[in-house]
């Protein structure tokens, strides 16, 4: 009985460990250099709220563009067994038509911003099923299909702005990209917590899982049992359109004007990374989206660790990269299988000395 | 017994699809464009401007053969000048610094093949993180951009080969010859050396043999992970040569040296019928690849639309018009096969 | 000479996580003898000969080969290689991308480079020699499968082993194709190879092999002579128990309906793999698609289930003209269908024993209408125990079972969709004697519920003792049907083979 709960619970948390211990590790060293690290405070913003500040709300602020992008990547990965590199460009386009809705109207209210978003969602969803349409019906591998987009598109975002880096102000949208006046949390948090409940209800509520995970690990299994890989994969780069246009604005909100060039820059790397640090395979099948929204926060208290130890933020990559390299060392097959058999050889010689004891 | 000729291999299909398109496409710039592309030169131009794009998007074919993918080399390449860069400038040795080049390359190279293939890690995220090293290390060397002092390289970097017979007059009535940079010379050698070492070594068909299939390579025979080590070094290794043609052609480290230059040797590997699944591709196709890729900027920049993003839109476009097709061709051929 | 010991396998152990898939077991091969291999799935065959062939590491044991010093030290499959032992496995493991001369030639010797040349040649005639239709420049992905396997076999030819080994070489290839395997075998044989054989057709045991080896559950059995051991006895020692249930199944009364109403119906249902034809089926018959290797018997079944790309006819269910093009509408028609390759078209291998069991049902019932857990749960409870699927538990995954339990698992998918015509592609392929009779029994149970089945096997013996009529198919078209009296070995045989059919 005690050995089938304990299998069970390392299959709960097999996956999550990794993160798990990588976040530990940064909290332990943060709080050894500096054991006020993580405190919280309140403090008046600029618009006289009063609001949280602190590291541990920038990181976890910080991060929540590429969370909710990693929650979408997990998702593509998994059933095309490959990645979406174009998240940053596609989000640049996203921004731009935010941004352009937005200077279009001439009081912005309420009606507006929504407006602005539901186009620039339709749009990022059309973009990734153009991504979805090159890799599911012409079996094009996902990074080199999304590679048409990453190319082109923030030039496609320089189009939709007319070459400018036009900005956007108002409350309604600094509010989104800081600061609900009355509620101290960040918005953008909130909003990355109302994207994992949106993903956790469609799981609830769909067979969107099983079927991904099956398409993912056995596509033609999959298919002899009824289910369309490619509508699947359509629907997996569909939903991770959503994500970019709610990361898009975001990114958008929180600057309060779009830059074609900047936007999420680099952010397709991370956010591959998120999956990969989550401990989803990145050649598809079983996934766990919560790994990915811990790795994201992974790589950006990592990263706001490296600021706050006065790393120059153009070398944070290097020092980025050994720690990343360490993470997946000790995720790696050979790794795991090195210490299991350490465990197994513990254990046999543990009962070998029950039994000659008995 | 007559040989009877094959059909050609997906390698050969693909390959020929791209030196022909990369033909007609030139042949319709000569006749609709006119002027520059009239001249050998516009060519040499071509080559002068891009030797270390088809050098690293070579090592980058090797590694897609062996199935994998090294997305680093853009990192490393930049990291190779800027290193060598300043190790000139404080009074190095001229030899030394090639050393350093190749050094830096392979120890990159080196690090990626261990981690892939013996610790059996992604090989994305291996090499992601070998670029953010590189660049990372790049900013720390110098955040500023340094012009190369060094008189000796500078005297080399100033050699051309000039050919009189493809030069052309220009409109003072000098002759003015075709040049060629040295640089040009070590990528087309490293093509032939590349494309040899593929096709008549034993190692380069294991290449081939491991992205077929590598669970059929290892029941073959094939040290599996020895291969696979050796594709990323291969990469590591060109990459590092790379970084000193660039060098010895723009003559300035600078923290965005080779920015983006992964993607684009992803782009010339795909359009010259390398294909990321692995075991199918061919160093001469990178290379037309390469050159399909940089004639279309040409073009576009010739064609009067000076904005940049035209660059990047038209390229797109080419990108999925090669993918589209050469997706197409392939499931044709699986097809046919089938039924035959 | 015969006498003369070539490879002598002792004590080797071998453990997985959770299974001991070897036990002190002893193994030896003379010079030029044909030795098979026998066990039931999961016996530890193939373990043992992964052993050999350096794929897994020992745990314990020695391994000795004629003219190695002391142990034989064998890490890698080129390990193997280089001291002569030579591999044919199942699955075709050459690659596609490459030529056939080369698949026989990479992965050879120390040369540093290809002689391309000359090695185009020598494949050239040993394909020739050997009578395989490939040439030595075409791409190996242009060959059929079966030639791709010749390939294989081809190329441990010529690598002058001292061992052989020959796991499941047949499974792929037809009659023809087997006996021109076989006289290869016997050339071999005469030359002083030590062939090691491993399959699941009995007769071909007794047709070629000189001594069989048995496992069982990772132990040695024991060594036996051919003359020594009965085919009957055979398998009592392969399955650990005595023959009466095998007896008794010969005893059943075959069972025949075809009065009920036509379930199913097509008129000249063609697809992309497929040539047009009819067929219909009754309620709670049970009839067979039969015929050779490639002659259209698989494509056919597909073809009804909509798993190729449907390109004519039409079909009735019930009596109604219905559209069949893809799967999900022939399981809203309530037809189920087990594929013919398990582990490419069948099982979901990541997933658990209860995902892969609720599979086809959850499609059923649609994308916005999840099973729930605790359904889930009883549903798996409920068929691994009706099926008696052994697995640790119902989160397992599926990859980790042997191949037996797997095919119940896909079996329970297909049941738990309840279906009225249920279409088994090779349901027994591969798996131990056991499961089999279990399985044929079930496809009897069913019959008797007015399930409607389409039964497919190499075996002709066992379409015999389920089938109340069998389709007869050549060259991908219908060419007999054989009911009551006609359904003997011999009229099946003449049948396929193009006698007088009826």
């Amino acid at each position: 009985m005690s050995e089938k709960t304990g299998k069970a619970r390392r299959g709960g948390l097999g996956q999550l460990l990794i993160p798990l211990i990588a976040i530990g590790l940064l909290i332990i060293f943060n709080l050894i250099r500096d054991p006020g690290f993580f405190s919280i405070e309140t403090k008046l913003n600029n618009t006289g709220n009063t609001v949280l500040a602190g590291n541990l709300i920038s990181i976890i602020n910080g991060a929540s563009e590429l969370a909710i992008l990693a929650m979408g990547m997990t998702l593509v990965t998994a059933a095309c067994g490959g990645q979406d590199i174009s998240v940053g460009a596609a989000a640049a386009i996203a921004g731009s038509v935010f941004v352009r809705i937005i200077r279009g109207a001439a009081p912005v209210t309420g009606g507006t911003v929504a407006l602005a978003f539901l186009a620039c969602c339709a749009v990022a969803m059309l973009f990734g099923a153009f991504n979805g349409m090159l890799v599911a019906v012409f079996r094009i591998q996902p990074m080199i299909a999304t590679l048409i987009l990453y190319t082109c598109g923030r030039s496609i975002a320089y189009w939709i702005n007319g070459g400018a880096t036009p900005t956007i102000d108002s409350a309604i949208t600094s509010a989104i990209g800081s600061f609900i006046p009355g509620v101290p949390i960040p918005t953008p948090v909130i909003i990355v917590a109302i994207m994992a409940l949106l993903f956790s209800l469609v799981f609830r509520f769909t067979t969107l899982e099983l079927f991904t995970q099956s398409v993912g690990i056995n596509q033609s299994a999959a298919r002899l049992n009824g289910i369309s890989p490619t509508l699947i994969k359509l629907l997996s780069f569909i939903i991770l359109g959503i994500c970019v246009s709610v990361a898009g604005s975001i990114g958008v909100c929180r600057l309060g004007l779009i830059n074609h060039e900047t936007l999420l820059i680099d952010i397709e790397m991370d956010t591959i990374l998120a999956v990969a640090i989550g401990g989803n395979s990145l050649g598809g099948g079983k996934f766990r989206i919560s790994g990915s929204i811990l790795g994201a926060y992974v790589i950006q208290m990592l990263t706001i660790t490296l600021y706050a130890m006065k790393v120059p933020s153009t070398d944070v990559k290097a020092y980025k990269a050994i720690v990343i390299v360490l993470l997946v060392v000790i995720g790696s097959p050979v790794v795991k299988r090195w210490f299991s058999g350490l465990v197994n050889r513990f254990h046999a010689g543990r009962a070998a000395a029950v039994k000659e004891v008995g | 017994m007559k040989t009877r000729r094959e059909p050609l291999t997906d390698t050969q299909l693909l390959m020929t699809i791209t030196i022909c398109i990369f033909i007609a496409m030139y042949a319709l710039a000569m006749i609709f464009l006119g002027g520059g592309f009239l001249r050998a030169q516009q060519i040499f131009d071509l080559l002068n401007d891009n030797a270390p794009l088809i050098i690293v998007a070579c090592g980058l074919t090797v590694v897609m053969i062996g199935g994998g993918i090294d997305i680093s080399v853009g990192g490393v390449t930049s990291l190779v000048v800027m290193s060598c860069v300043l190790y000139l400038n404080a009074d190095g040795n001229l030899f030394v610094s090639m050393l350093l080049a190749l050094g830096i390359g392979l120890a990159f190279g080196a690090v990626h093949g261990l981690l892939v293939s013996y610790l059996e890690i992604q090989p994305f995220i291996v090499t992601l993180a070998g670029m953010f090293f590189a660049r990372g290390m790049t900013t720390i060397l110098s955040v500023n951009p340094q012009k190369l002092t060094h008189e000796g390289l500078n005297a080399i970097r100033s050699i051309k080969l000039e050919i009189p017979w493809l030069g052309y007059v220009a409109k003072n009535g000098n002759l003015i010859p075709g040049r060629i940079e040295l640089g040009v010379l070590i990528a087309l050698l490293c093509v032939i050396v590349i494309f040899l070492v593929l096709k008549y070594l034993r190692l380069g068909r294991n290449f081939y043999a491991l992205g077929g299939n590598q669970q059929s390579a290892l029941m073959l025979g094939i040290n599996v992970k020895k291969t696979r080590f050796m594709t990323y070094l291969i990469s590591g290794l060109l990459s590092g040569i790379a970084g000193f043609v660039f060098m010895m052609h723009t003559g300035a480290g600078n923290a965005t040296n080779a920015a983006g230059a992964e993607m684009n040797a992803i782009a010339s590997s795909i359009i010259g019928g390398t294909l990321l699944s692995g075991g199918v591709g061919n160093v001469i196709g990178t290379f037309f690849g390469t050159l399909t890729l940089t004639t279309i900027k040409k073009i576009v920049v010739t064609s009067g639309l000076k904005d940049p993003w035209w660059q990047s839109i038209t390229t797109g476009a080419m990108l999925l018009f090669f993918i589209v097709l050469q997706s197409i061709v392939l499931s044709r051929r699986g097809k046919s096969r089938a039924k035959g | 000479m015969p006498n003369e010991t070539v490879l002598t396998m002792r004590g080797i152990c071998k453990q997985f996580p959770g299974v001991r898939a070897l036990h002190n077991v002893d193994f030896s091969l003379r010079k030029g003898e044909i030795h098979a291999l026998m066990g039931e799935n999961g016996a530890g065959k193939s373990t043992l000969i992964k052993v050999l062939t350096g794929v897994y590491g020992k745990d314990a044991g020695s391994i000795h080969l004629d003219g190695v010093e002391g142990e034989a030290n064998i890490h890698s499959p080129q390990d193997a290689q280089n001291i002569g032992i030579a591999t044919v496995y199942q699955e075709i493991t050459l690659c596609p991308n490459l030529t056939v001369a080369e698949n026989m030639y990479i992965g050879r010797g120390a040369s540093f480079l290809v002689r391309r040349k000359e090695y185009e040649k020598k494949a050239g005639q040993i394909l020739e020699n050997l009578g395989i239709p490939a040439r030595p420049r075409q791409q190996l992905a242009s060959c059929s499968l079966a030639v791709q396997q010749m390939v294989a076999i081809a190329r441990a030819v010529d690598m002058q082993c001292k061992v052989l080994i020959l796991d499941e070489p047949t499974s792929s290839l037809d009659d023809k194709e087997v006996q021109m395997l076989f006289s290869l075998m016997r050339d071999l044989k005469a030359r002083g190879v030590g062939i090691i054989f491993v399959t699941h057709f009995l007769e071909q045991v007794y047709e070629v092999c000189d001594r069989i080896t048995v496992l069982r559950n990772g132990e040695l059995v024991g060594a036996y002579r051919i003359e020594e051991l009965p085919q009957v006895q055979l398998v009592a020692k392969m399955m650990g128990k005595d023959l009466d249930e095998l007896n008794s199944m010969n005893a059943f009364e075959r069972w025949n309906r075809t009065d009920g109403p036509v379930v199913y119906e097509a008129r000249q249902l063609s697809s992309s793999e497929s040539r047009p034809f009819d067929f219909q089926i009754h309620r709670g018959e049970v009839n067979g698609f039969t015929g050779l290797l490639g002659s259209g018997r698989s494509e056919s079944v597909r073809a009804i289930f909509g798993a190729d790309h449907v390109t004519g006819g039409q079909v009735k269910v019930d009596g109604k003209p219905v559209r069949i093009t893809r799967p999900i509408e022939a399981m809203k028609h309530g037809i189920g269908y087990l594929p013919e390759d398990r582990k490419r078209d069948g099982i979901i291998a990541d997933l658990s024993v209860r995902e892969n069991i609720i599979l086809a049902l959850q499609v059923m019932k649609g994308f916005f209408r999840p099973l729930s857990r605790a359904e889930a749960e009883k549903f798996a409870d409920e068929y691994i125990q009706a099926l008696n699927i052994k697995t640790a538990s119902k989160d397992t995954p599926i990859g980790s079972l042997s191949g037996g339990n797997q095919q119940k698992v896909i079996l329970a998918r297909w049941l738990l969709t309840h279906p009225d015509y249920l279409i088994l592609d090779e349901p027994t392929r591969g798996i131990d004697v056991g499961t089999k009779l279990e399985i044929q029994k079930l496809v009897l149970k069913l019959a008797e519920d007015n399930v409607s089945i389409t039964f497919i096997s190499s075996e002709i013996e066992e379409m015999l003792r389920t089938c109340s009529r069998l389709i007869v198919m050549r060259d991908r078209n219908i060419v007999g049907e054989l009911t009551g009296d006609d359904l003997t070995q011999t009229r099946v045989m003449q049948t396929i083979a193009g006698g007088e059919a009826s």
